[in-house]
C-alpha cells in the first residue's frame, strides 16, 4: 500500500470528507486513507462501501463508521457514542474506549475495542462480532438478536437483558444478568466460536476460551406461553 | 440535547485563561443548545465581601442603583446586561432586604465570594461575547448551553441556576417528577421564579443543604429523590461535583491533565484544550459522585 490520502479536518469539513470517501470504487486504489484533528467530530467515515483503511488520527465523536460496510476503520483514540452503529461487514478498531451503544445494531463485521465500552454495547446486536478488551458498562447487548460480545474485562448491570439468540462471552465478572439472561454452559462448539473470535481480535494464543463463560437466552421471555397471556 | 462544559484549574496559567478556554468550550457546544446560555466564573473577589450578580432591567444606570440600594462600603461593575454588586459580608442581609425594597425590577442571579454567574437568552458565541467571558480569569468556571424541552425559552430558565451562596447547578436531560417536588417544595415554604424542571433540582439542592447535608450526601439523595435524565454539574466555592442519572442517557466526558480538570457533554468540548492529547479522557460512571475540590 501506498502511502496514506492525508485528510485534515481542520481543512475540511466531515462532509467534504465522507463525500471523498462515498465517491470511491470498489476497485479503488486509493485504499489508505488517514483522518488528521478529528477533535470529536461526528459522524467520521460513515455509510463507508469498499474495502479501504481509514485511519483517525485522535478521538472521534459520535456514530464512527457507523453503517460500515467492507472498510476498515481505525480510530487512534476514543470513540463516542454509536461507533460501527449498523455496521453490515469490514472492521472497527478503536484502540481507546468506547462510548454508550457502541456496536448498536450491527449486523456483521468485527468491532474491536482495545479499552473500555460504556452503557448498552452491543445493544440489538443483529449478527456482528463486538470483542471488548476492556470492561462493558450496563445494559449491554440489551434485546442482542445475533452475534457474539466478547468481554476480556467485566460486565456491568442487566447484561443481556431481553437477550434472543447472540452469544455473550465475560472473562470477568458479571454485575448482574438481565430478564432472561442465563449462564449457558459451554459447549465444543462455543469454544470453538470463541476461539475463532479471539483469533480474529489478534488475541490468539494470549486468552484461552476456558477463561471466558457464556450467557444467553433463557428462552422463556420471546416463546409465547399461554399462561402469560395476561402479560402482553 | 443541552451542553455543559466545565474547567478546574490546577496552575495560574490555565488561571489567568480559563474565560478564553470556557467560551471556546461553551461555543463549541453550540449546536447542542442554540438557544440560550449562561456560565459561573469563580474568582476570589476582595476580602471580607460578597459579590452579587444582577440582571437590572435594561438602561439601568449603575451608579444611579448603587446610590438608590444605600449599603455603605459597596461597589458596583456592569458586565455586559448584568452588574457585579460587592457588599462587605456584614452587610449582605442588608443588602437582600434593600434589593427587595428599592430594586424589586432587579434579579440576583447568583451571590458568592467568588461566584459571578451570568445567562442569557442567544447563541452561546454570542452570550459569550457579550459578556466578554474570554476577558475573565478565575480558579473554575462551569457553562450550559441550552436547548429547551421543558419550558420556555427566558434568561430565567437559562442556566445555570444558583443554589445557594458560592454554588449553582446546571442540568443536561429532563426530570419527570418535577411538579409534585415543586409542589412539595413549596409547601416547605421555597420560592420558584419559572416553571423549569432544573430549577426544582436546585432549589431541592438548596433545601436540604439548609438542612444541613454535605452537597455530597445531598446529590446522593438526588439519586433516589429525582426521577427523570440527569448529568449535573454544581458548581461550589472550591470546585464542582457530576452526578449522572443511574441509566446515564445524558452523555458526559472528563478530561484530566496534572493542569486542569475538564467537564464536556462531548468530547468536542475539550479537542481544543491544552495537552488534551496526553490527557486522561474518561466518562463519569452512572450514579456515581465525582468531586474535585481545591482542598
Amino acid at each position: 500500500m501506498s502511502a496514506p490520502h492525508s485528510f485534515d479536518l481542520a481543512q475540511h469539513s466531515v462532509r467534504e470528507l465522507n463525500a471523498a470517501l462515498h465517491a470511491l470504487a470498489p476497485s479503488t486504489n486509493a485504499t489508505g486513507w488517514l483522518v488528521q484533528n478529528p477533535d470529536g467530530r461526528h459522524a467520521l467515515a460513515a455509510g463507508l462501501d469498499v474495502p479501504v483503511t481509514v485511519e483517525i488520527a485522535g478521538h472521534a465523536g459520535y456514530y464512527c463508521a457507523g453503517m460500515n460496510q467492507h472498510a476498515t476503520v481505525i480510530v487512534h483514540g476514543s470513540a463516542g457514542t454509536g461507533v460501527a452503529e449498523n455496521m453490515m461487514s469490514g472492521r472497527v478498531h478503536v484502540q481507546g474506549d468506547a462510548s454508550q451503544s457502541a456496536g448498536a445494531t450491527a449486523h456483521g463485521g468485527l468491532l474491536l475495542i482495545d479499552g473500555n465500552a460504556s452503557a448498552r454495547c452491543g445493544i440489538s446486536l443483529k449478527g456482528a462480532d463486538i470483542v471488548v478488551k476492556g470492561s462493558v458498562g450496563h445494559m449491554a447487548a440489551f434485546m442482542a438478536q445475533a452475534g457474539t460480545l466478547v468481554v476480556l474485562g467485566d460486565a456491568g448491570d442487566s447484561l443481556g437483558d431481553s437477550i434472543y439468540e447472540a452469544h455473550l462471552y465475560v472473562r470477568g465478572r458479571v454485575a448482574s444478568l438481565g430478564a432472561d439472561c442465563i449462564e449457558v454452559p459451554m459447549t465444543a462448539a462455543d469454544r470453538a466460536e470463541l476461539q475463532e473470535k479471539l483469533q480474529a481480535a489478534g488475541l490468539d494464543g494470549q486468552v484461552r476460551p476456558d477463561e471466558f463463560r457464556r450467557y444467553g437466552s433463557g428462552r422463556t421471555l420471546y416463546h409465547f406461553h399461554v399462561d402469560n397471556a395476561a402479560a402482553y | 440535547m443541552c451542553g455543559i462544559v466545565g474547567l478546574f484549574a490546577k496552575d495560574c496559567a490555565i488561571e489567568a485563561d480559563l474565560g478564553a478556554h470556557l467560551a471556546g468550550m461553551l461555543t463549541s457546544m453550540s449546536d447542542r443548545g442554540p438557544d440560550s446560555a449562561g456560565f459561573a466564573v469563580y474568582a476570589p473577589g476582595q476580602s471580607g465581601a460578597l459579590k452579587l450578580t444582577l440582571r437590572p432591567p435594561e438602561g439601568t444606570d449603575p451608579g444611579a442603583l448603587l446610590a438608590r440600594l444605600g449599603i455603605p462600603d459597596s461597589s458596583i461593575a456592569m458586565r455586559g446586561s448584568h452588574a457585579v454588586l460587592t457588599v462587605p459580608q456584614s452587610g449582605y442581609a442588608a443588602a437582600r432586604q434593600s434589593l427587595a425594597a428599592h430594586a424589586a425590577d432587579t434579579v440576583v442571579v447568583g451571590c458568592g465570594a467568588s461566584m459571578e454567574l451570568y445567562k442569557e437568552v442567544g447563541a452561546p458565541a454570542d452570550v459569550a461575547r457579550r459578556f466578554d467571558l474570554a476577558g475573565m480569569h478565575g480558579s473554575h468556571g462551569i457553562g450550559h448551553t441550552r436547548m429547551a424541552t421543558e419550558s420556555a425559552v427566558t434568561t430565567d430558565g437559562a442556566h445555570p441556576f444558583s443554589t445557594g451562596t458560592d454554588q449553582c447547578l446546571v442540568h443536561n436531560g429532563s426530570l419527570s417528577n418535577h411538579n409534585a417536588l415543586r409542589r412539595e417544595l413549596r409547601r416547605l415554604g421555597y420560592a420558584f421564579a419559572t416553571e423549569n424542571d432544573t430549577e426544582v433540582a436546585a432549589v431541592y439542592l438548596s433545601a436540604k443543604m439548609h438542612g444541613g447535608l454535605p452537597l455530597g450526601e445531598v446529590l446522593r439523595g438526588a439519586l433516589q429523590d429525582l426521577d427523570g435524565f440527569y448529568t449535573f454539574v454544581v458548581g461550589t466555592g472550591t470546585g464542582f461535583g457530576v452526578l449522572r442519572d443511574p441509566i446515564a442517557c445524558k452523555p458526559a466526558v472528563m478530561a484530566e491533565t496534572d493542569r486542569y480538570v475538564a467537564f464536556g457533554t462531548e468530547f468536542r468540548a475539550l479537542a481544543n484544550l491544552p495537552g488534551i492529547g496526553t490527557a486522561r479522557v474518561w466518562e463519569p460512571e452512572p450514579a456515581t459522585v465525582y468531586f474535585w475540590d481545591r482542598a
